[in-house]
């Protein structure tokens, strides 16, 4: 059943223990196979599709078209690493497409009183609706999925209202630090980029080497068992949505000042992009597995595609939702197969 | 003494809850009502309720379906795919009538169903991801068959849009019948009966020899199906085909309408009639803040507020 699969690192295993090919030992091997692909076959398609692009498309692999899908990427990256930790503790968040437009209309609102304010004003109002979230969901014990659903239409709803209803567009002001942060470019890469890189390398290193990156596995993987070993279940749980509201109010800053405007159409459907680039790098939505790297390669494989439909003109731009859509199933089908094997080696 | 006082005053608080859960949705309707007969004028008129019935009656229609997915336990985003797919089939093959056309629906609609429900049956995916993979390359799908908006010109197709019999619209027929279906299935035929087991514990339905997945994807169907109807029901009373907008949102519409009717998420009980209440409920609410000049923000803070209340009202019974 696993011989096609298990084939490959035969001779790359083999070499230490030299048993018979039995049923434990097989399966060992096929587990650590499974858990590869799991972890890395987002970054192996993802490679596979940027090679296959730029050797067909000219204009793929050129310094400019690099620079703008890396860019267009930071922003759904700080969103989706926030998500990340939410779905890694069984979670899901979906106000964060509406937090992501409000963090922007209050930058740009918030901007006509210095830059402290246009910068901490999304991040406090976007991480106290965090905390609604985490307190309903941690203590009341309300379903992750219904509560954020209500922040989502909340957050919407107050963002329609601080804009008279959509019709007015707040402006950031040219050549002020917000400005400089959203457009500027350092190293020939454009700030939010670097942003981005030193929030996935902090955010790796607090889920990987930090007491409240092993409550969040462990509060995913058994809850009921994360209580008895004595993890605040419920600070964690709380944690985590202030931190993904915080990080979508931030996005939503940071995508305001690239804009240079608080537009108030964006972040529609946002929630389901982040949710689809977390699972496409290998986070299991049951919760207690994930990878911060993950979500990242999960953006990149999003905007590559779409870069890519793009590039082939005769597609209309909706071929790039059918081709998302039919790569997120083939993924999630995918890894259930892989965590199935696993479960039941 | 001290234990007696402890045990009175949980039971009181839970005996709330619960009526809030079972008679809460009606209060509230009928709360609406009377507001609205002291402070809105002209709401009283026939005119309004036939308005108001014919705006919530996609919603009903798509509502019913969220109701049996979610009593399984799943729950279904790719509705507002699936009308808007309904929209765009509707437009390609009205040329050959408005039959086939709508045989052409079915199939699409079924085929997107039966997707759904494959994955969540057959490979165990978790059914909020299967869902979402299907509405966004529905949509996808959806856009590509029609790019934009086309006006349709069909006698047929705009008699079922706004046609009437006795006064009554047919959208509003078409919603009544359809509940009263969807009722009798779930409380009075075998099928019913899986669903709700299923959805109470799968593993114990599993065990106990249902069909299992046979039933998962009959309801998967079967909520496309319905979803389907409701986008060539809208397509016909705009007689126009719209895939850009048409269904945007309606999956929160939809689950809003059966969470505040009372069928907890966790599965195992459907409360159809209260999900019809729940649609007319959101409807009025909206229909009340609009017609006092309240914006569109408030509607939505609005509505995120009832849906945490009933689902804290739900979590009292969901708990035992």
């Amino acid at each position: 059943m696993t011989a096609t699969k298990t084939d490959a690192p035969v001779t790359a295993t083999n070499d230490k223990s030299p048993a018979p090919a039995g049923e434990p030992l097989g399966s060992a091997r096929s587990e650590r196979v499974s858990a590869l692909v799991q972890q890395h076959g987002a970054l192996a398609v993802l490679v596979v599709v940027s090679l296959v692009a730029s050797f067909s498309f000219d204009s793929f692999a050129t310094g400019d078209n690099i620079s703008n899908m890396a860019t267009s990427s930071a922003f759904l990256a700080i969103v989706a690493l926030g998500m990340t930790f939410v779905i890694i503790t069984g979670g899901i968040d979906l106000s964060v497409g509406s937090l992501f437009a409000l963090g922007g209309v209050l930058a740009a609102w918030g901007s006509r009183h210095g830059t402290l304010v246009a910068l901490l004003l999304p991040l406090v109002v976007c991480g106290a609706i965090g905390v609604v979230n985490g307190l309903l969901v941690a203590r009341s014990r309300l379903a992750p999925f219904i509560v954020t659903l209500a922040a989502m239409l909340g957050a919407r709803g107050l963002m329609l209202a601080l804009t008279d209803e959509g019709a007015n567009t707040y402006l950031i002001g040219k050549g002020s630090f917000l400005a400089e942060l959203g457009q500027g470019s350092t190293l020939g890469l454009g700030n939010p980029v670097w942003i981005t890189l030193g929030l996935f390398v902090a955010g790796a290193v607090v889920l990987r080497r930090t007491r409240f990156g092993q409550h969040v596995y462990a509060v995913g993987g058994n809850e009921d068992a994360a209580a008895l070993m004595g993890a605040p279940v419920a600070r964690t749980k709380i944690l985590v949505y202030t931190m993904s509201g915080v990080l979508a109010g931030l996005a939503g800053a940071l995508n305001a000042a690239w804009l240079a405007s608080g537009v108030t159409i964006l972040g529609n459907g946002m929630e389901l992009e982040a949710i689809a680039a977390v699972v496409i790098g290998g986070t299991l939505l049951t919760g207690g597995l994930g990878y911060v790297s993950g979500a990242l390669v999960g953006v990149l494989l999003l905007k590559v595609i779409q870069n890519v439909i793009n590039q082939i003109g005769s597609l209309d731009s909706s071929y790039q939702q059918v081709v998302s859509g039919a790569f997120l199933a083939v993924v999630v089908v995918a890894q259930t197969w892989l965590g199935r094997r696993r479960q039941l080696m | 003494m001290a234990e007696a006082a402890l045990k009175t005053v949980p039971l009181d608080r839970t005996r709330i809850l619960q009526w809030l859960q079972t008679y809460g949705v009606y209060a509230g309707v009928a709360l609406l009502l009377v507001v609205n007969t002291v402070i809105t004028p002209h709401f009283l008129s026939a005119e309004n309720f036939r308005t108001q019935a014919v705006q919530v009656a996609p919603v009903i229609i798509v509502a019913l379906g969220m109701a049996l997915v979610i009593g399984t336990e799943g729950v279904d985003l790719s509705v507002g795919a699936v009308m808007a797919l309904a929209a765009s089939v509707t437009a390609l093959y009205l040329g050959y009538g408005l039959v086939p056309a709508l045989l052409v629906v079915a199939v699409f609609a079924a085929a997107v169903g039966f997707a759904n429900g494959a994955l969540v049956a057959f490979i165990g995916v978790q059914p909020i991801v299967a869902t979402l993979a299907l509405m966004v390359g529905g949509r996808g799908l959806a856009l590509v068959l029609l790019p934009q908006l086309e006006d349709l010109r069909n006698p047929a197709l705009a008699s079922l849009g706004s046609g009437d019999v006795l006064g009554i619209p047919y959208l509003i027929l078409i919603a009544a019948v359809l509940a009263g279906l969807v009722a009798f299935v779930v409380r009075r035929t075998t099928f019913g009966r899986q669903l709700l087991a299923i959805g109470d514990s799968r593993p114990a339905a599993q065990l106990a020899g249902l069909p299992v997945r046979r039933v998962l994807i009959v309801v998967y169907v079967v909520c496309a199906l319905l979803a389907a109807v409701a986008g060539v029901l809208a397509t016909a009373r705009l007689q126009a085909s719209d895939p850009t907008s048409l269904g945007n949102l309606m999956e929160l519409s939809a689950i809003t309408a059966v969470v505040v009717g009372g069928t907890p998420l966790t599965g195992g009980r459907v409360n159809i009639a209260g999900t019809v209440a729940g649609a007319v409920l959101i409807q009025l609410l909206t229909a009340t803040l609009i017609k006092h000049d309240l914006p569109p923000s408030w509607t939505q803070i609005a509505q995120a507020i009832v849906i945490v209340c009933a689902v804290y009202a739900a979590r009292g019974r969901g708990k035992r």
